[in-house]
């Protein structure tokens, strides 16, 4: 009895606040737009029964996914979307790695106040840390200031408001879920493996390669995962530092929900957003699992 | 053998640099006298005077804060409810939907998340205002605390309990005396991130908040939208002030209780 | 022993405590525990022993009320108590990992079930003043657990479950944490305690000389079965099967067929080798097939054949175990059979009188062994 209170309360809550949501997306991505309020139909007439059921089932159809297919901007926008998240990935690995390479082989009192300083930005605001970059990257900004003083430039260099800004943006705000994953798989490694490898013959570096690597594999697969399913469905990054030719799929769902106003088509742009998003996930879920069962 | 080589002091010092440069430039350009902010021209505390002075950023940081409060607050109810559930639950119809809608918000864009509660609050014929913004916050950090206190319930020695009821508890004062207490650490690292999660949220917010509600980081975000600003600068070294003096006195506080805990420890084995 | 001997399960006129009836516990499709019946008598220290996974875990949290038999019932002073909670039981449990509130100090830790049953607070604080001094704990009231060694730790969780003075404690490896030293003196220490309070005892444990050294009776279980319960001496001297002769210390198997001769039986073991005699309570068939069990320190080992042995076999030493205080000499017959035979070092090292490959007699009297049929 108690034990079903328990289960029914959060259920409950999560249901209606999350899957019936949901469902309500789907149901108004394959319906009409129309200039009412709510703008789309058809809505769900329970007044009219078990017509008004089979009316609102008639009416349903694909046409805002066809139109997403028709229009250019939105394929455009998921293709943009992929190549930006990719990129950035592969960026904020390359940044990443070393630093988790150095806490990993910190002395051990250093690990505590390295790992905190990892974590600290996690709490700090989000929007404040992408602003900050807003500053820097502007062409009469600090970076412009420091480069032309330097005499490495002559004229400033244009990087806010282009997809170079934006890779910056999520390797700056995104770097603390790269780094801890892997982090703790190297802290696990064992050092012993490394003497063995170099008893073995290896050199440093094919010892780094050969047995390093491979060890924090799963850190580096979770890492991937944790900054590229976010990086994917970014609105506030591409919206802040990109430019308006900086094409991201959370950034259209906005504009056509608020400036558009064209529910149905936003609608359709969130679920396909979701079926893409599946595919990571699933793979990222899948990951998780091996290593626990390896640990387990 | 751990050591420091050079490869790794340079790793760790640029990487370090790259995390904190830009938030120190923005404090340091917090001081400016110009409006110009990208031109220091003397230093000067006079945006935090306008910042104080700024009655919408004031109202927001107010409805911000409340809303962060509440919606906290039932986050860590709700959650601990939905770690007790997974963790302890057994077997019942619908586990597994269970568990995906309590990992699916991890991972969902916050664009879709806002747009589908705000379609549902329209749907039901909701006022949209603080209550809406209270309900979204609510609800995807629940799941947060839910991974953060179920992690810790299932290293949670169950023999406890059945000691406290062997020792004549009903099951809910064993909870109440026993698990609860023990696993307090974890839900209030929940309710913190909760918390935070909700100061921070700029796009559920601007979805679910009608034109009645305006939390601060909306307010900072059509600010921003302009351009760089002093007054944000100030804001956010505020923001950033309080946050810093948080975590590391919480992991001050946290590294001095391991230490004497395991002073204490060393010194039974030997008493 | 005491001037009169207990042993209420040796009297019919004796109520049990607890009566187990065709219990049985099913998980799915494992079985752990297949249709049960036994006793345990009031103030008795019953041992259950037996490897992991054999169900003497499942038995005691069924008596806990941690779990609850799929058949059968379990009446505790007549009274069926499947229905009653864990919370509402007169029987407390000491937790393998002692389960002691890392949150609470030893004193509140020991108050906490009397507490729950709102006794007036002058009666708890003498209560647990007594507990905290029949467990020697007066000076670590205000410490917590983490604060503790093992060894205190296992008496705070003992003095926690004593405290609510249940009818029956139930002990589940309650000394498996401790080292081989503290082991030993804390097993006196329990049997010490057992008796001032005069509460039964029921104590888990896979390890035999712990069951042997502390219980007044020992059930072995295996599979789910108790093959057999009785007293450490009655486990050690007249086992009924093989598996618990095996299980309980050291032991020599020796395998045949047994026909009646005198007043016992002669064994025919292996072709060439002199037919060995054994006295029996049980009667064998002639030719039945039997197993001798005798323990290494009942087998004489000399180097010249005795004169007068009822059963002498010659031998080869193969190994010597020296632990110490004894030797046990592994002496291999022509035909492969081995047999133990366990020795007191009373000399030094130097004067022993065997060593590898030396031949050897090995002998024992007919009433040495027991004749077992399984």
């Amino acid at each position: 009895m108690r034990r079903a209170a328990l289960i029914f309360v959060p259920y409950f809550w999560l249901l209606a606040l999350f899957l019936v949501p949901f469902l309500i997306v789907l149901k108004i991505s394959l319906s009409d737009t129309a200039l009412a309020i709510p703008p789309y139909t058809p809505t769900l007439d329970l007044g009219n029964g078990w017509q008004g059921i089979k009316d609102f089932w008639a009416e349903l159809d694909l046409e805002n996914f066809e139109f997403l297919t028709s229009d250019d901007l939105y394929w455009k926008a998921y293709l943009s979307s992929l190549k930006i998240a990719v990129i950035s990935t592969i960026l904020t690995l390359l940044v990443g790695y070393p630093i988790a390479y150095g806490m990993a082989n910190a002395p051990d009192h250093w690990r505590p106040t390295l790992m905190m300083l990892v974590i600290l930005p996690f709490w700090t605001s989000f929007l404040i840390r992408v602003y900050s970059w807003m500053g820097i990257l502007s062409s009469e900004g600090y970076l412009n200031q420091l480069l032309m003083g330097l005499g490495l430039i002559s004229a400033p260099l244009t990087i806010l408001n282009t997809n170079s800004a934006v890779y910056i943006g999520i390797v700056y705000t995104y770097l603390p879920f790269m780094i801890l994953p892997i982090y703790s798989a190297l802290e696990r490694l064992d050092a012993s493996l490394l003497e063995a490898a170099e008893d073995l013959g290896c050199s440093r570096f094919t010892a780094f390669w050969l047995v390093t690597v491979p060890l924090s594999k799963n850190g580096i697969i979770a890492g991937c995962f944790l900054v590229f399913i976010p990086a994917l469905g970014e609105f506030v990054i591409p919206s802040l530092l990109g430019g308006s030719q900086t094409l991201m799929i959370g950034k259209v769902l906005w504009e056509e929900f608020f400036n558009n106003r064209d529910w149905p088509v936003a609608s359709a742009v969130a679920v396909i957003l979701l079926l893409i998003l599946i595919i990571p996930i699933i793979l990222f879920q899948r990951n998780e699992q091996k290593q626990r069962e390896m640990d387990g | 053998m751990r050591r420091l080589t050079w490869f790794n002091t340079t790793a760790l010092t640029l990487g370090f640099a790259f995390l904190y440069l830009p938030m120190l430039i923005l404090i340091i350009y917090s001081f400016n006298e110009s409006k110009l902010v990208t031109v220091w021209a003397g230093f000067s505390t006079k945006w935090y005077g306008e910042l104080l002075q700024n009655e919408a950023f004031l109202s927001a940081a107010w409805v911000t804060l409340k809303v962060a409060v509440i919606s906290s607050t039932f986050a860590t109810v709700l959650g601990t409810m939905g770690a007790l559930v997974l963790v302890r639950g057994g077997r019942f119809m619908g586990r597994t939907l269970f568990s995906g809608m309590i990992y699916a918000p991890l991972v969902m864009p916050e664009v879709i998340t806002g747009l589908s509660l705000l379609l549902l609050f329209i749907g039901i014929g909701l006022d949209r205002g603080v209550f809406t913004i209270v309900l979204a916050h609510t609800t995807f950090s629940m799941c947060y605390v839910s991974v953060v206190v179920s992690s810790r319930l299932v290293s949670f020695d169950r023999s406890l309990e059945e000691a406290a009821l062997d020792l004549g508890c009903s099951p809910m004062q064993a909870f109440r005396l026993v698990t609860l207490p023990i696993i307090a650490p974890a839900v209030i690292s929940g309710w913190l991130l909760a918390f935070t999660l909700s100061l921070d949220d700029l796009v559920i917010a601007s979805f679910t908040a009608g034109p009645s509600a305006t939390t601060l980081p909306m307010k900072i975000w059509s600010s921003v939208r302009l351009g760089v600003s002093p007054e944000i600068n100030a804001l956010s070294t505020i923001m950033i002030g309080i946050v810093a003096i948080g975590v590391i006195s919480a992991s001050l506080v946290t590294k001095r209780a391991s230490l004497r805990q395991q002073a204490e420890e060393r010194a039974a084995v030997q008493a | 022993m005491g001037q009169t001997e207990f042993a209420p399960w040796n009297d019919p006129e004796a109520k049990p405590l607890i009566q187990f009836k065709n219990v049985t516990k099913r998980f799915g499709d494992f079985v752990a525990i297949d249709n049960q019946s036994f006793d345990i008598y009031a103030q008795e220290f019953f041992a259950l022993l037996g490897p992991s996974g054999c169900g003497k875990t499942t038995l005691m949290r069924m008596l806990g009320g941690f779990e609850t038999p799929t058949e059968g019932t379990i009446l505790l002073n007549g009274q069926d108590i499947a229905p009653i909670p864990p919370n509402k039981r007169a029987v407390n449990m000491m937790f393998q990992s002692y389960a002691l509130f890392p949150h609470l100090n030893i004193w509140e830790n020991i108050a906490f079930g009397l507490k729950r049953d709102r006794m007036p607070k002058d009666q708890i604080d003498a209560r647990v003043a007594e507990m905290l001094k029949l467990t020697r704990l007066e000076k670590f009231a205000k410490r917590k657990p983490h604060q503790c060694s093992g060894g205190q730790r296992q008496r705070v969780a003992l003095a926690r479950s004593l405290a609510k003075a249940p009818k029956l404690l139930l002990l589940d490896e309650p000394l498996g944490a401790l080292d081989a030293k503290l082991r030993q003196d804390t097993q006196f220490e329990l049997m010490d305690i057992q008796e001032k309070t005069g509460t039964t005892f029921v104590i888990v444990t896979h390890d035999q000389e712990e069951a042997m050294t502390v219980a007044s009776r020992v059930a072995v279980m295996d599979h789910g079965r108790i093959i057999q319960a009785d007293t450490p001496a009655d486990i050690y001297e007249m086992p009924k099967s093989v598996y618990v002769a095996d299980f309980i210390g050291d032991v020599t198997i020796i395998s045949g067929t047994a026909t009646a001769s005198g007043d016992g039986y002669d064994i025919t073991f292996a072709e060439g080798q002199p037919t060995l005699h054994a006295k029996s309570d049980q009667p064998f068939d002639k030719g039945q097939a039997c197993h001798l069990a005798i323990r290494p320190e009942k087998v004489s080992i000399t180097a010249e054949k005795p004169a007068d042995a009822t059963n002498a076999l010659q031998g080869k030493i193969l190994d010597i175990a020296y632990l110490g205080n004894l030797s046990t000499y592994h002496v291999e017959l022509p035909n492969g059979q081995i047999v133990k035979s366990q020795t007191a070092n009373t000399r030094r090292l130097s004067r022993r009188s065997f060593t590898w490959e030396d031949d050897v007699w090995l002998s024992w009297t007919d009433t040495a062994g027991v004749l077992l049929k399984e």
